[in-house]
């Protein structure tokens, strides 16, 4: 008993002190890109992996996501006979929450591991040492063009999924169930609110950065943690605990934001 | 893979990305960078529950305009209604504005009713005819409780 | 090497050590060292595993901070060294890693060019040149284009070393020089080591747990037991070194060979015979 509240205790700081690295990586590595020489290429570069390289995944999930809302609101609103609320349902749905949370986690899932393994990688290896003696910031030539890529990229990716989603609603609904178009489209249009798509960006905005800025510094440090030393088997704990800590973030930070702003 | 490709990938995914938001945020979601062409007037309600800012004015179920503020006079315990008319729309001086719901339980709108005075309402100028927020169980109670056959005015 | 070889450095010695204390928790690593490598000379710390002569090599490198002790490198200490002063320093020095830390990402002349491109504005054609040339110094002028994943063991060791020496280092840091390669590769590593002290007048610091390779390439050798440093001196001094300890790492005694091999293997599998 006293070992599992001993072992909990532990587990907690060991989290409070890696949240705590986390903010101090953002703090260190926005210092370091204030520094001169500015590059901008390596921030294209991520943008190409975070972002261009995720677009055929976001085009699939959000294509099916769309025609899975469609397909549920379908159902849902025929039981009240109103189907003609379709096109507001699955267009606020997907504005509001799904698209941001769903672009987030596909990132995780895709770019996330990918950063996460390929910075405890070069940890293990000592690349980031070697960088260090270089007098080249890892902060500034590793985890800021990521960072910066990824609070650029998510968004982006956000509102092509948005896009998709609504036309695989679109299809289903009028398409395949014969709602009118014209109720579809224009509940759309009226329900949609700019505050509805703010809310979208800022969401999408926190969670670039949330993901990367995690995925970086569970790679970043890695030799911190009890994982450190042990080579490969500490990258993929790592990677795990990259996924499974910025996928939490994500959704309890779409709580948060849901709650703060209307 | 050639440093090339990847700026023409990247720059094709900031395109899409950059048009997707566009249309998201002006097609759909009506945002516009310079405030749409149009004039503002007020109107007093004494209830408008339900309404939101970005609500839409209808007139003759034509969107005409949108709610751009709503705030609330402690004086009279009135909420006062900003609307945003779109230009070319006429609203006359004995127009009526009217708090409706679309459907039985969506969204609520203002409705426009035209009046029949030849003057028009200006910039900042007051709709002065009014209808409230009509409360749907307001209405059944009155209905069920006062055991009067005639039908409950509105406000 | 008695003849002392001529030093542009004026203060003779280009690191001095002093009372360096690292613990690791509870334990201790290093106790009490003190140090001095000297200007333009090779220098090679030499122990077996676990004596933390890789945590003084870490230390020395700014990567660890010492529990206490202090470490002047090039007259600025850098225990207490700003980010900026660490970095101007760091430009000065050039390190080769145990398992090379090439960036797995970038081509080798990606890898060379890195700091060239990160701290000088030299144009294209010039940074291709001194690339080429310290690619020809380490005979690696054939693998330009390859990606480290393509290198063997010798050639990661001879591209870091590359990478080392790019911005022309005053120091040049080698981890393990000879590790995980066959004799003729390991002692073409000790050849080139020579040449860059003679060539370009570096400070080298090897660390290494190689015995001929040391003797071979030193004119300072300091001998690490466990957290302390048991001798420092020329390779003759070394030899000629009364301690026990130094001379049992000098003359280690290969195991034992088994006579009984049906004996041994019994006893390898838990019978009693």
């Amino acid at each position: 008993m006293i070992k599992a509240l001993e072992k909990l205790g532990t587990e907690v700081l060991d989290g409070l002190e890696m949240a705590g690295r986390t903010c101090n990586l953002l703090l260190l590595t926005l210092w370091q890109m204030l520094q001169p020489p500015y590059r901008f290429y390596p921030i294209v570069r991520q943008m190409y992996f975070i972002g261009a390289r995720s677009i055929s995944l976001i085009i699939i999930s959000g294509v099916t996501i769309g025609m899975v809302l469609g397909l549920q609101f379908y159902y849902i609103l025929a039981r009240f006979g109103s189907v003609n609320l379709l096109g507001q349902g699955v267009a606020l749905g997907v504005i509001r929450e799904l698209g941001p949370v769903m672009t987030a986690l596909m990132v995780v899932g895709r770019a996330g591991s990918a950063i996460t393994a390929e910075l405890g990688i070069m940890r293990t290896t000592s690349q980031i040492d070697a960088l260090e003696c270089m007098a080249i910031s890892p902060g500034k030539f590793m985890v800021g063009p990521k960072v910066i890529a990824g609070i650029l990229s998510v968004p982006l990716l956000t509102h092509i999924f948005d896009f998709v989603a609504l036309f695989g609603g679109y299809f289903v609904g009028v398409v395949m169930f014969s709602v009118p178009e014209g109720s579809y489209m224009n509940g759309m249009v009226d329900a949609v609110q700019w505050v509805d798509v703010r809310l979208g960006l800022v969401k999408s905005l926190i969670f670039g950065l949330l993901v990367t800025l995690i995925c970086c510094a569970q790679g970043y440090y890695m030799h911190l943690t009890k994982a450190g030393s042990q080579g490969a088997e500490g990258v993929s704990f790592v990677t795990t605990n990259a996924v499974v800590l910025s996928s939490i973030a994500v959704l309890f930070s779409d709580f948060l934001i849901g709650a703060l702003l209307p | 893979m050639s440093k090339f490709n990847i700026q023409l990938a990247t720059g094709i995914f900031v395109a899409v990305g950059i048009l997707a938001f566009t249309y998201a945020a002006v097609n759909i979601g009506g945002a516009s960078l310079r405030a749409a062409p149009g004039y503002t007037l007020t109107a007093r309600f004494t209830s408008i529950s339900g309404l939101r800012v970005g609500g839409v004015v209808e007139a003759a179920g034509v969107r005409v305009g949108t709610v751009s503020s709503i705030d609330f006079d402690p004086s009279t315990f009135d909420a006062v209604v900003h609307l945003r008319i779109n230009e070319g729309i006429p609203v006359q001086e004995d127009a009526i504005a009217s708090i409706r719901t679309q459907g039985i339980i969506g969204e609520k709108f203002v409705k426009l009713t035209p009046g029949g005075f030849d003057e028009l309402l200006k910039d900042g100028g007051e709709i002065t005819e009014t209808e409230s927020a009509v409360s749907l169980e307001e209405l059944i109670s009155k209905y069920i409780f006062s055991g009067n056959s005639s039908t409950p005015a509105a406000n | 090497m008695t003849s002392p070889t001529p030093s542009l450095n004026i203060t003779g010695n280009a690191i001095e050590v002093r009372k360096l204390t690292v613990d690791y928790g509870a334990r201790r690593i290093l106790s009490n060292i003190d140090l001095d490598i000297p200007s333009g000379k090779v220098s090679v710390i030499m122990g077996g595993s676990g004596t933390g002569k890789s945590t003084l090599l870490r230390c020395i490198l700014g990567l660890k901070l010492p529990t206490s002790g202090s470490i002047h490198m090039l007259g600025t200490d850098i225990t207490t060294a700003t980010t900026a002063q660490l970095y101007q320093l760091r430009k000065q020095t050039g390190v080769a890693f145990q398992g090379g830390a090439l960036f797995s990402s970038m081509s080798v002349a990606e890898n060379i060019q890195l700091a060239l491109r990160e701290h000088t504005n030299l144009d294209e054609s010039t940074i291709q040149i001194m690339t080429r040339i310290k690619l020809d110094m380490v005979d690696m002028l054939h693998a330009e284009h390859l990606m480290p994943s393509e290198l063997s063991g010798g050639m990661t060791k001879r591209a870091a070393l590359a990478r080392a020496i790019i911005m022309d280092p005053k120091l040049l840091f080698f981890d393990e020089p000879s590790a995980g390669l066959d004799p003729s590769t390991s002692a073409e590593l000790d050849e080139l080591i020579l040449l860059l002290r003679d060539s370009l007048k570096m400070t080298i610091v090897v660390v290494t747990h190689e015995l001929e390779s040391a003797f071979k390439i030193a004119d300072q050798i300091s001998i690490m037991g466990k957290g302390i440093i048991l001798a420092t001196g020329t390779p003759e001094e070394i030899r000629a070194s009364a301690d026990p300890e130094v001379q049992g790492l000098l003359h280690r005694k290969p195991r034992e060979t088994v006579v009984d091999t049906e004996a041994h293997l019994k006893a390898l599998v838990g019978e009693t015979s």
